[in-house]
């Protein structure tokens, strides 16, 4: 599974993407933010203030609580600000 | 007809527009937007200070993807000649444009409505996110909840 990381997501991982493979008891996007915070470091400053963070599962927005069952890409990022 | 281009390259509004209009000479009615760059920081964090450059980074891929959807929504409920969307990512100065809206119709209603809510959602769905950078340093900009709560006018 690709992971994806946006603005400041990205910078206190220190990585734009990654490739990683979850154990199966990882079901949804938040597990699998739980899971990543666990690395500690900048994941786990990234994933605490899980309020700030939005995802999309093969470039999707979703809710926290969508399975990754079979999912390609996951990505995280701060609520958008384009336009 | 309906067109999204998300680049790097700077544009000229002025031209996008003139040839959009060329080319839709049965619309009576063509309503735009641009979004350009301010040049002070808006934030809460040192709010005023001035801004000499700004990078829009954006999920390539998805992006496109979130403004066509948004684009056909339009499409989808008004009746609308034709849709232009052009959004900028990476380096931008200030007074660059970074976002042109034209929507062409039949009337001003139709243009005039779906230009708005196309900016709307775009807002709140298009992944892309703004680094300020000024002389006191360089700063996300956050996103504002008066941008959900107009987005929200829109749900059916």
């Amino acid at each position: 599974m690709k992971l994806l990381y946006f603005a400041w997501v990205k910078e206190k991982i220190g990585l734009s993407t990654e490739n990683v493979n979850p154990p199966p008891e990882v079901a949804t996007v938040a597990g699998l933010m739980d899971w990543l915070a666990k690395r500690g470091g900048g994941y786990a400053e990234a994933f605490t203030e899980r309020a700030l963070i939005k995802a999309a599962v093969d470039q999707v927005h979703v809710p926290l609580n969508t399975t990754i069952n079979g999912a390609r890409e996951v990505a995280f990022f701060p609520p958008v600000t384009g336009g | 007809m309906t067109t999204v281009r998300v680049q790097r390259e700077a544009f000229d509004p002025g031209r996008e527009i003139n040839t959009f209009c060329a080319r839709n000479p049965i619309s009576g009615g063509i309503a735009t937007f641009i979004g350009q760059m301010r040049d002070f920081r808006g934030t809460s964090r040192s709010a005023g200070e001035p801004l000499t450059a700004m990078t829009l980074e954006h999920y390539a891929g998805m992006a496109e993807r979130e403004i066509a959807e948004l684009a056909a929504e339009a499409k989808n409920r008004w009746t609308l000649d034709d849709l232009l969307v052009i959004h900028r990512f990476g380096d931008v100065a200030p007074g660059d444009a970074i976002v042109l809206v034209a929507v062409a119709a039949t009337h001003r209603g139709e243009a005039f409505a779906a230009c708005a809510f196309v900016m709307d959602w775009l807002k709140t769905k298009a992944p892309f996110w703004k680094k300020e950078i000024g002389a006191d340093g360089a700063a996300w900009v956050e996103a504002r909840t008066s941008d959900d709560l107009q987005a929200a006018k829109w749900d059916k």
